[in-house]
């Protein structure tokens, strides 16, 4: 089987999700506790790619993070490299893509806290950073749970943006939706389904296992 | 004698929150009130809490101040004994060990527990000891038996006294239950509207007939008694307090005890009644009066150094024209006596 595909998804699978969680956890405790006006504004923004066509993210992606772009010519005169059509792009672009994936169940985690517990920690000695790792963290871990799973999930499943901003370059950006979309346009239907079943099973485990995990935690 | 100082001012929609005063460093004090009265509130700012204007800038974990809310609180994740290591690890210079907190709760059979398999109860207990273990400089306690039912409020009161006497630590408890705030506290705040309506030691207090949030249920008295004698034949005990002595039944072996006597209880004669039920029948002096509703009347009257709030109707006060100053028989029903 062609593996090489298969691999290059997991790799940016994994790292989009490292970088989601490292990233996200602030922004979704800031969402679960701020009463400033700017918080739907930025509910809102992350929310954007859950309802945007990959294509539309995918294109500005493409201005923003090509040679002549804000951020890719800052790039280029950086490394020497272009973020476009590079691993490192994709891992950029995946992070927006499934920013809201990550976010939200954390969030939910957050907001279904009660206050009083944080409370409880600060008044026993607990500094807020502290209460956060000691308290909110271990008792948000199915949202964290469910975050990394639908990260590193969606993430896996990406397709359009890839299209859009990674192109098709073996070992850099031909990920696992771009070698099927490709064995398909070749007509070679056997490596298609090979690839597809392949996601499919992973899809099914990755998701069962969560579920499964979630209902032992329930019925604690 | 040490005072906490307690000045706080907060504004939160239409209510409005103003104390200015200063409590005794020592024992508990009753912080009393209706629901919406602040005493929550307070205790918050106390804390930290809340946003006030006290100037106290340190934050929250630097106050060492034990917090016991209404709800338990634990946390689900850890077990009882890391609950009560918890605030323990973040504070320095503690002197005594967790198993000295654990066995005066009687909660050290239950350090291995989960949190989640704890009663109500218990679970209460578990955090007045994790609060115990963090050797905190001052108490806050938000109505920490309202979550039980009566039974269990019951048999959490005498971990409370225990509390009391073993440790140092001021405490303020707050609650809506005028029961609670007369088994245990020595000092008392009355709170209503976000305003101290009066202070001072419970027992001179709670004798006010003055004020409106002391009438009805909440109008008695307190008494400090020492056990004198035990009448094994009827399971009866003779306490004596500075001014008299009361019969009340059982009690076998208690030493000390604080007596409450609801104003409703004590019925007052021009002269001893004789081959009445009453076992308790005290000469008293009128002290004050004041009208409680449009036929009922508190007199409040002295016997010796103390004082007891009685209830009478205004009809009865009239017929028997008794004024401040008049000698009177209190007579009280010994099984209404209540701790």
């Amino acid at each position: 089987m062609d593996i090489g595909p298969l691999w290059l998804s997991l790799q940016l699978a994994f790292v989009t999700t490292v970088l989601l969680i490292l990233l996200g956890a602030p922004l979704a405790w800031w969402l679960s506790q701020s009463r400033s006006r700017w918080q739907p504004v930025v509910q809102a923004i992350v929310a954007m790619p859950i309802v945007l066509p990959p294509t539309v993210l995918g294109f500005y992606l493409l201005i923003v993070l090509g040679p002549e772009g804000a951020i890719g010519s800052w790039w280029v005169r950086l490394t020497g490299d272009t973020l476009t059509f590079s691993f490192t792009g994709l891992v950029i672009a995946s992070c927006i893509y499934s920013l809201p994936f990550a976010v939200q169940p954390m969030q939910n985690a957050f907001e279904s806290l009660s206050r009083s517990k944080l409370e409880a920690a600060w008044t026993l000695g607990a500094s807020k950073l502290d209460a956060f790792f000691s308290v909110t963290v271990p008792l948000s871990l199915r949202g964290f749970v469910s975050a990394i799973v639908l990260a590193f999930a969606h993430t896996l499943g990406e397709f359009g943006v890839v299209l859009m901003i990674g192109g098709n370059i073996p070992g850099e950006s031909r990920v696992v939706s771009i070698a099927i979309y490709e064995h398909v346009e070749t007509l070679n239907f056997a490596a298609a389904h090979r690839l597809s079943l392949a996601l499919i099973l992973f899809a099914f485990v990755i998701l069962f296992g969560m579920f499964l995990v979630n209902r032992r935690w329930q019925s604690r | 004698m040490n005072h906490i100082e307690l000045h706080y001012s907060l504004r939160k929609g239409d209510f409005k929150l103003e104390v200015d005063t200063r409590i005794p460093a020592a024992g508990i004090t009753g912080v009393f009130g209706e629901s919406g009265s602040g005493k929550t509130t307070l205790l918050r700012c106390i804390a930290g809490l809340e946003a006030s204007t006290d100037g106290d800038l340190r934050p929250v974990h630097k106050r060492r101040i034990g917090y016991v809310f209404q709800e338990s609180q634990l946390f689900p994740h850890l077990t009882v004994q890391k609950n009560l290591e918890y605030g323990r690890r973040r504070n320095p210079d503690t002197h005594r060990s967790i198993a000295e907190f654990a066995s005066m709760l009687e909660v050290d059979r239950l350090l291995d527990r989960s949190v989640s398999d704890l009663s109500g109860g218990e679970a209460q207990r578990v955090c007045i000891a994790r609060v115990l273990c963090q050797e905190p400089q001052l108490i806050l306690m938000d109505e920490p038996l309202s979550a039980l039912d009566a039974r269990r409020r019951s048999n959490m009161l005498p971990y409370l006294d225990r509390l009391h006497a073993e440790t140092s630590v001021p405490i303020i408890y707050v609650s809506h239950n005028i029961d609670e705030i007369c088994r245990l506290s020595d000092h008392l705040v009355l709170l209503d509207n976000g305003k101290i309506v009066v202070e001072g030691g419970l027992q001179e207090t709670l004798v006010r007939i003055d004020l409106p949030q002391l009438s009805g249920q909440n109008a008695g008295a307190v008494l400090e008694a020492k056990q004198s004698r035990y009448d094994a034949e009827f399971d009866l005990s003779l306490f004596e307090f500075s001014g008299g002595e009361l019969w009340v039944p059982g009690r076998q072996g208690m030493a000390t005890a604080r007596l409450r006597i609801s104003a409703g209880d004590i019925s007052l004669s021009r002269a001893p009644a004789e081959s009445s039920t009453i076992l308790n029948i005290l000469p008293a002096v009128i002290e004050g009066m004041a009208a409680e509703t449009a036929s009922t009347q508190l007199v409040r009257v002295r016997l010796g150094a103390s004082f007891l709030v009685a209830r009478i109707t205004r009809r009865s006060l009239y017929e028997l024209k008794l004024q401040v100053g008049d000698n009177v028989f209190a007579q009280i029903k010994s099984v209404t006596v209540r701790y």
